[in-house]
This record gives C-alpha cells, sequence and structure tokens, in this order.
C-alpha cells in the first residue's frame, strides 16, 4: 500500500486526477482552488502531460472540449463564479458526450461574492446552469481521502457515460489538511490505443475508416429530439440505477435526521454527538453523489421515531428541494443553513436543531 | 536584559508545514512571559486558516495583532497588509512574531521588511513538517529552505520540526522529521531548534525518543522566563546547536473540532 502523505486538499485532487491517468489540465487561477492549477503547472508536464493557463473559464472549458473529442483523459477546476462562466462548453460537453472532470471548490455566491467556503453551487451543477435537457454527474466528497477517491473514479465514470463529472466540494475542502494515500498510478492511454478504447474519438481516420463526427449543432432539429431521446436520456436513467451513493448513521431510533455533504456533514456529525449527550437522537444521510441524489436512502428512516428531515446546508434549501422529491411527502422537513461564506458551528446546529424540535411538540 | 533569544521570531515555510499553528501558540507562550507582544500576519497567500481568524482571542490574550487595513477579518485576497505592521517591529520594548504565507512566493514579503531582520535581534526559522510531500527529504527541505534564503536574501537560523499526521501521530512521526532535520543541519549547517508535540502525546514521545538514543528535553513556555531558559543549560536563542532532541508542546489553536470528526 502507498504511503500516507499530509495533503492539502487541492493538492491532492491534482495528484489524484494524474494518478488516474489525466495528462491535460487546462484552468484559470481563483481563490480558494489555486493550488489545483499550481500543481498541475509544476508536475503534469514531469508525468508526461500537459498544463495550459487559460486565458478564461470559456477557454478553459473549449480546451477541454478539444481534448476529450480527441480521446484525451481532461480535468479542469475552478470556483463557483468560474463554474458558472464554463456553463456554455459543459453543455457542449455534454450533448456531444464528451467525458471529462471537472473539479468546483465552492466559494460565496452569487457573482464574484466570498472567497469563503459555501454549497449554493448545488443547483447550478445538478440541475443546468447550462441550457437544454442535461445533467452533470456530480459527486459531494466529505474528506480529502474520499475526493481523491472520487476523482480517480470519476475519469472511468466520465468515460462509461460519456459525459462531464463534477467533484463538488466547499472552499473548506480545498484548504484543509488531511492524511492521504494517493491510489497507485494507471497507465495512461497511449495514443496509438485510443481509438480501441474510444471509437468515436477524433484522432485521424487515416483512410481505414469512415470519419467520426462530433456534432453539436443540429440543422434537422427531428434529429436533436433523437439525441436526447436514444443516447442522453437513457445514459441518465443508467446513471439514476447505477451511480446514487450515500452513507447514513444512526436512523434506527432517531427523532430528526440531518442531510448534509461535505464539510458540512462533519459539522453536523460532532452536533449529533453533542445532541446524543443531551439524550437528543439524531440521524444522518450524507449524499455523496447530488446528481443522481440519493432518492433511496430516504426509505431508510425509521417511521416509527423520526419527527422531522432537516437538511443542513450552506445555501437557501437548494438541496432541501431535492430532499422533499426524494420524500415525497412522507416527513416535514426544516433547514437549518448559513450562506456568503459563514460556516455553521456544530453548537449552532445544536441550537438551532432545539428550536426546530422544540416547535413541532 | 532577561531576553535569553530574539526579539522578532520570523516563521517560514512550506504552505501547509504549520506555520500559523505554530506561530499563534508560541506568540500566546511568549504573552506569558512578556508584557509587549505582537504576532505580525503576513500570509497574502493562502486565504483561509490565517492567524488574524484568532483575532479575538488573541486580543483577548492582551496580543497586539496586525493584518490588513480593516483591523478585522475581510474576505479579500488582495495581496495586502496594512502599514501598522512596522509598529512592533519599530518599538523596540515589542517581541514580535512574523506568520510569513507559504513557499518563497509567500516569503517574498519579507523583503520590503528586511531592515528589521538584523542578526542580533531577530531568527529566521522553517517550519517543516516531513509528512508534507514536498518537505519529505533531504533534499526537499534543504531546496525549501534554499529558495526561501535567495527570494529574501535572509540566511535560515534554525528549524522548526512540526512533523505530524493530524489525529494520526504518532511519536515515530515526530521522531522521523527531527532526524530529517538533523540530516539538513549536517549538511546545511541549520539546526533543528525544537520539535512541536501535541501536549498530550509529550510523554510518549519522550519515551520513545530515549529508546532512539536521543535525548529529549522538554520545553516550558517561550523561553524568556529565566528557570524555563534552563533548558539543561542551554540558552534558548541556541537550542538545537547541542544535537538535543528539545520538545515544545503545543496546544491545537487553528483547527476546529469538527474536522478531526471521523466517519
Amino acid at each position: 500500500m502507498a504511503e500516507k502523505k499530509l495533503m492539502k486538499g487541492n493538492e491532492a485532487f491534482a495528484v489524484a486526477a494524474i494518478a488516474a491517468g489525466c495528462r491535460y489540465y487546462f484552468g484559470y487561477p481563483i481563490t480558494p482552488q489555486n493550488e489545483v492549477p499550481e500543481y498541475m503547472a509544476r508536475e503534469l508536464r514531469a508525468a508526461g502531460g500537459h498544463f495550459i493557463q487559460a486565458e478564461s473559464e470559456l477557454a478553459s472549458i473549449s480546451f477541454i472540449y478539444g481534448a476529450a473529442a480527441a480521446g484525451a483523459r481532461c480535468m479542469t477546476s475552478s470556483s463557483s463564479i468560474g463554474i458558472a462562466l464554463m456553463q456554455e462548453g459543459i453543455g457542449s460537453c455534454i450533448i456531444c458526450e464528451l467525458p471529462c472532470v471537472i473539479i468546483n471548490v465552492m466559494r460565496g455566491g452569487p457573482g464574484i461574492g466570498s472567497i469563503q467556503p459555501a454549497q449554493a453551487d448545488y443547483t447550478m451543477v445538478t440541475k443546468g446552469g447550462m441550457n437544454g435537457d442535461a445533467h452533470n454527474i456530480v459527486y459531494a466528497p466529505s474528506t480529502i481521502q474520499e475526493a481523491v477517491d472520487m476523482i480517480y473514479k470519476a475519469f472511468d465514470v466520465a468515460d462509461d457515460y460519456r459525459n462531464p463529472v463534477i467533484i463538488c466540494v466547499d472552499g473548506m475542502i480545498g484548504q484543509m489538511m488531511e492524511p492521504v494515500v494517493v491510489p497507485e498510478f494507471k497507465p495512461v492511454l497511449e495514443e496509438k490505443d485510443i481509438e480501441k478504447v474510444k471509437p468515436w474519438a477524433l484522432c485521424g481516420h487515416k483512410n481505414k475508416r469512415d470519419r467520426n463526427k462530433i456534432n453539436s449543432v443540429w440543422l434537422d432539429h427531428t434529429e436533436l429530439e433523437v439525441a436526447i431521446n436514444e443516447r442522453i436520456w437513457p445514459k441518465y436513467e443508467r446513471a439514476m440505477k447505477e451511480l446514487p451513493e450515500w452513507e447514513s448513521k444512526n436512523l434506527e431510533g432517531a427523532e430528526a435526521v440531518f442531510v448534509a455533504y461535505g464539510s458540512t456533514a462533519r459539522i453536523a456529525v460532532e452536533a449529533m454527538e453533542l445532541l446524543e449527550e443531551e439524550g437528543i437522537k439524531i440521524g444522518l444521510i450524507r449524499p455523496k453523489t447530488l446528481w443522481p441524489f440519493p432518492d433511496a436512502a430516504f426509505d431508510e428512516i425509521d417511521k416509527e421515531t423520526t419527527k422531522v428531515v432537516i437538511s443542513v446546508e450552506l445555501s437557501m434549501g437548494q438541496m432541501l428541494q431535492d430532499i422533499k422529491l426524494a420524500l415525497e411527502g412522507r416527513y416535514p422537513t426544516a433547514l437549518i443553513n448559513r450562506v456568503g461564506g459563514m460556516l455553521l458551528t456544530p453548537n449552532e446546529i445544536v441550537e438551532r436543531t432545539k428550536a426546530v424540535l422544540g416547535g413541532m411538540k | 536584559m532577561e531576553n535569553m533569544g530574539k526579539r522578532v521570531h520570523v516563521i517560514t515555510g512550506h504552505f501547509g508545514s504549520g506555520k500559523t499553528e505554530f506561530s499563534v501558540n508560541y506568540v500566546m507562550d511568549l504573552k506569558k512571559e512578556l508584557e509587549k507582544v505582537a504576532i505580525l500576519d503576513m500570509d497574502i497567500a493562502n486565504p483561509y486558516f490565517r492567524s488574524r481568524e484568532r483575532q479575538e482571542k488573541l486580543e483577548k490574550l492582551g496580543i497586539a495583532i496586525h493584518f490588513n487595513t480593516y483591523g478585522y477579518d475581510i474576505s479579500e485576497d488582495l495581496p495586502a497588509i496594512t502599514a501598522t505592521v512596522r509598529a512592533p517591529l519599530e518599538n523596540y520594548d515589542y517581541e514580535t512574531v512574523v506568520d510569513v504565507g507559504g513557499n518563497d512566493s509567500g516569503a517574498r514579503i519579507l523583503l520590503q521588511f528586511k531592515k528589521y531582520f538584523v542578526k542580533d535581534d531577530s531568527e529566521m526559522l522553517a517550519v517543516i513538517n516531513a509528512n508534507r510531500p514536498d518537505t519529505d527529504t533531504v533534499e526537499k527541505c534543504i531546496n525549501e529552505v534554499e529558495s526561501i534564503e535567495e527570494e529574501t536574501g535572509i540566511k535560515m537560523d534554525a528549524l522548526i520540526n512540526n512533523t505530524h499526521m493530524l489525529r494520526e501521530t504518532t511519536p515515530e512521526d515526530i521522531i522521523k522529521g527531527f532526524e530529517l532535520g538533523e540530516k539538513v543541519k549536517a549538511i546545511k549547517g541549520v539546526p533543528v531548534k525544537f520539535s512541536t508535540c501535541e501536549t498530550k502525546y509529550v510523554e510518549a514521545l519522550c519515551e520513545a525518543a530515549k529508546k532512539k538514543g536521543y535525548e529529549p528535553v522538554v520545553l516550558e513556555g517561550a523561553g524568556h522566563d529565566p528557570e524555563a531558559a534552563k533548558n539543561g543549560g542551554v540558552e534558548f536563542a541556541d537550542l538545537g546547536k547541542d544535537g538535543k532532541m528539545y520538545i515544545y508542546p503545543i496546544t491545537l489553536q487553528m483547527r476546529p473540532s469538527w474536522l478531526d470528526v471521523q466517519f
């Protein structure tokens, strides 16, 4: 097993991508994710890859479009407003079925907002941002090791589904330090083998086959409907079956259930421990995928004891909407949140949980 | 003068080496022994985990803190600090800890204050963590030290061994960092002034160090109390030059408890 190192989140994300075989990175600096492009600028060439500092996020995602079309494993990273700027390109990658990995280290918004941690890009990454009928596959790790493992896997998932995969973390996970084991470096797909693995890629027909085409505009709109119905949507239906991931904790006998992801889940767990000391039993559902949302997790809630399901998030109830859809009216819901770059503290969650439960009696 | 060490302590090192955690601990210990104490948060490289986040706590203890022109932490990533950072540097009544941003790029800010960092009055320290991938070998440590020296034109006086693995830290981690530092000393002549250790692991570290044949000396405070400064007969400023393993106990100030929640 590889050696454990103490790494900053952003550094570890970059290492994980290189380990997963990513050899093309395009990015533009923005706090709080700058260590990702810094690491790539320093290390990617040594690993036989290519780093380009793009002139904007719009350029980053356009580079991604090109590299992915040629069959390369490629990644970009940014923060909130930078990801917002990429939306047109992300939508194009989706309809053109181009696999890529995008890391979003979220900060306060909307607009330029703040540089402190937030989770307010939830709706943008899970339900659009880009126009048209489209989804990103979205992973939301709570620890740096989990982020490393998810990024490592994300390239395979992106290739499998031929769709962008977004790793969505709050600024805290990008900036904090944790012990990490970097997974084994995967062999890189060589140019001569691309055609075997990605027969759709634009890597030159050499007069041996028909030209591959990657099409982003449909002159015949009936064909676009067919593309969405027959190519894009069946993949999403498969994703909804295969991809949802979550972790549940202490659901049996819980008076209330917290739903939280990312850093917030860790703060919520400490709050749960504090509440338990006061005799208040709280369960946790921690979505690891935000899209597809882990609806099935909510079937595990203890019907006998649970009075309320509480979304604990750093946004104005964006995840709460998905929780309500998953619950289908089975339980009342509540929201405990902070926004703008402010974190919740365990004690604040404790007090606000007591207020929620007190209001229900 | 009771002052056993230098008046200005410049804390540099790789990003994520633990400069801020050490600086905040050190200035709090200095305050227990001295009246006028200041910390200068000169980190303009990193937007998170800066000593200014502990402004309220430090000011309550009577420690002066200088960082931006607003006087409170704002959500900005402007590479700017307040002109008042010069106040404690110019006032010889103040003992000052300078918490610098990571790497050579973070240390560049020191250039404009270089006149204050004179040999007899200040010390230049580099924090190392042997578990960080960029300072886990002798070559990388020397490279880190030399790149900061080149950028600032200030010679490094000593290393602070801050090797840890957060909640998974073992005495062996700290000893590994000490041994790495000793090798750096052999090549570069820069000694390990002391090894930090969370208070709760100090006893275990002493035992493990003895087993390895090292002579551990546990420091009390920041070394300005004449009693504490005895340190086995060595003046605080000279720690580490005799090859003993000086252990500086710390308590975590920067890391919120929820970061150590286990799923």
